[in-house]
């Protein structure tokens, strides 16, 4: 009986993404009246005319860049979360506690505080319209939430080994290469898909420094297909790249879930 | 301090320091001074396109923001200059604080609810987590607002179910100014899955044993509930409470799509957040644009720090004594 409940609410909660996701490969004047998950007649038409993108470019290009950027974010998130983790998390220093709180309390700050004079100082420098105003401060360690992620991991380990590695001559930095780092395996993975996510996902950035459409990644332009008085010219193809945008987080999401888990129940961290 | 007692100091405190310093770098160049800048510029007449021509204009911009409660049309700014009143500033307002005491509430509630279902021993459990938390995966994305938007329009796919019931002159949800917030409210229910995951993680500590003393006892399910689960899971709603009111209050991509890139119909899902970017972005209206932040930081400060407040009274820490 409970799982009976259980999967029809379930059901109910997922029919939205499961009929995008038929209704993409239905015909284009099928779309509006269909409500079923069985398509009558299976096209790629929408595949194809969504393909096309926006202003010459397509989609192949918006996916590579999204792929790239969301590389590039990881990379920049696990180095410089990690090693400030690593600080907070194992070494003794002045005026740790007093860090520590202030990083606690950009956790919680909007980031809209420091919108304008952020894209004030990059436009300076000349980077709006490139990708430099979302990679770099990532390697800045800016987003908080990994750092106290990665914080709370080192500190449940084990420190019998650190005193070990000391005897042989490791020193702070050897510990973090050669112990830390290793050990924290788990809650690396979990920084890294919830980089990949957050910036797969992310269209507030992408809005504001990605002003040129060759620079365009998949959710700038999902963007394109609604008009600005919210109208949706070819509804087919909004939908089959909607449904293709969602395959990395699908693929990711239920490879990895065990990190997922971890990760969410252990910080709280907003999915 | 002696010389030698600076270079022991130095030595012990130099590698950690290292591996703090990009953290440092950042909180310094990308959040204190920008901070403090835009706290600056929100007593500016800053335009992005002309920054020579900038003015200090005094309190001018929060008059611009809240002049309309008093009836005001005008403002003069100290300099002399007579600026417009912001006439959907209050609507931003009131739009954001609905959307947030409407979906924050509800979607707790909903992910306690379903947790409680998941804290059973029952096969397939991960799978149906799992599926719950589907979502949430895909919630924030651009391509859930687009599926959001045909699912609620006029002829769209909650309007055929409904008229395949037999319901008719069903309005179109998101054109209708009076229902339009409550869809975007309901796809912030929808990602409920973080919270049921956090849910699911502190009911897993509560022991068996209180129950079965408590049904001993004679205390019903609802007794239970409420003189067990609810004190034992206090902190953890009010950490869920916390998360999620701040992530609300900051919520932009779902209104920005499904409203054009507007506040869509009468300004119905003008967020805070929206308007913000629209003053600073379209009309290059940046000195503005930094006071409504500071605006919104100080809002959500102080209802942190109400809730924070107002912990002491249902927050229990005990051990459940």
């Amino acid at each position: 009986m409970t799982h009976l409940f259980i999967i029809v609410l379930g059901l109910a909660m997922l029919y939205p993404v499961l009929w995008m996701i038929t209704s993409s490969l239905k015909p284009n004047n099928m779309i509006f009246s269909d409500t079923s998950l069985i398509p009558k007649a299976v096209t790629l038409e929408n595949y194809v005319s969504g393909w096309k993108g926006y202003a010459g470019i397509s989609f192949s290009k918006f996916f590579a860049n999204s792929l790239g950027l969301c590389l590039a974010a990881i990379v920049a998130n696990l180095a410089s979360c990690s090693m400030a983790a690593y600080a907070f998390g194992r070494l003794k220093f002045a005026g740790k506690n007093l860090w520590f709180s202030i990083m606690m309390i950009t956790l919680m700050l909007p980031a809209h505080v420091t919108l304008v004079p952020r894209y004030i100082l990059f436009n300076t420098f000349g980077w709006v319209g490139s990708y430099l105003p979302i990679v770099v401060p990532k390697f800045l360690a800016t987003d908080a939430f990994f750092v106290f992620l990665l914080v709370q991991f080192i500190r449940s380990l084990p420190t019998d080994l650190d005193e070990a590695a000391i005897i042989d001559g490791c020193g702070k930095v050897g510990i973090y290469f050669r112990i830390v780092l290793p050990l924290a395996t788990p809650a690396i993975i979990t920084t890294a898909l919830f980089t990949f996510l957050w910036t797969w996902d992310d269209f507030f950035n992408h809005l504001l420094y990605l002003t040129k459409p060759e620079t365009y990644t998949v959710s700038r332009a999902l963007r394109t297909f609604v008009g600005d008085a919210g109208a949706v010219s070819n509804w087919g193809g909004a939908m089959a790249m909607s449904t293709l945008s969602m395959i990395p987080c699908f693929v990711l999401f239920f490879s990895l879930q065990k990190y997922f888990v971890q990760g969410i129940a252990t910080t709280g961290i907003k999915g | 301090m002696s010389n030698r007692g600076i270079v022991s100091f130095f030595r012990r405190n130099a590698v950690a320091y290292m591996f703090l310093l990009p953290w440092l770098i950042g909180f310094f160049a990308l959040t204190l001074y920008p901070m403090l800048y835009s706290l600056f510029l929100g007593f500016t007449d800053y335009d992005f396109t002309k920054p020579d021509s900038t003015q200090v204009i005094g309190f001018a911009n929060y008059m611009k923001m809240f002049g309309s409660v008093f009836n005001a049309q005008n403002i003069t700014a100290p300099t002399g200059e007579v600026m417009r009143v912001d006439p959907y500033y209050i609507k931003s307002l009131s739009v954001t604080f609905i959307y947030v005491f409407a979906s924050v509430p509800i979607k707790l509630a909903f992910a306690l609810f379903v947790a409680m279902l998941m804290n059973q021993k029952l096969r397939f459990i991960p799978l149906y987590r799992a599926i719950y938390y589907i979502p949430t995966l895909l919630g924030g994305s651009v391509a859930v607002a687009v599926l959001w938007r045909k699912l609620f329009e006029k002829d769209g796919l909650i309007n055929a179910i409904l008229g395949s019931f037999g319901f008719t002159d069903l309005p179109g949800w998101i054109t209708n100014p009076s229902y339009a917030l409550s869809t975007l409210i309901l796809l912030s229910v929808w990602q409920f899955g973080s919270s049921m995951i956090i849910f699911l993680a502190g009911l897993k500590q509560i022991p068996m044993e209180y129950y079965e003393a408590a049904s001993i006892d004679g205390a019903n399910k609802r007794k239970q509930f409420f003189t067990i689960t609810m004190p034992l899971l206090s902190p953890i709603i009010f950490f869920n409470l916390v998360m999620q009111m701040i992530s609300a209050f900051q919520a932009f991509t779902q209104a920005y799509i499904i409203g054009g890139g507007k506040g869509g119909v009468m300004n119905s899902t003008l967020f805070y957040t929206l308007h913000l970017y629209i003053q600073g972005w379209t009309y290059h209206e940046m000195g503005y644009a930094s006071a409504m932040a500071w605006v919104l930081l100080l809002i959500i400060g102080l209802l942190t720090a109400i809730v924070f407040k107002s912990s002491n009274s249902w927050v229990s820490y005990g051990s459940g004594e």
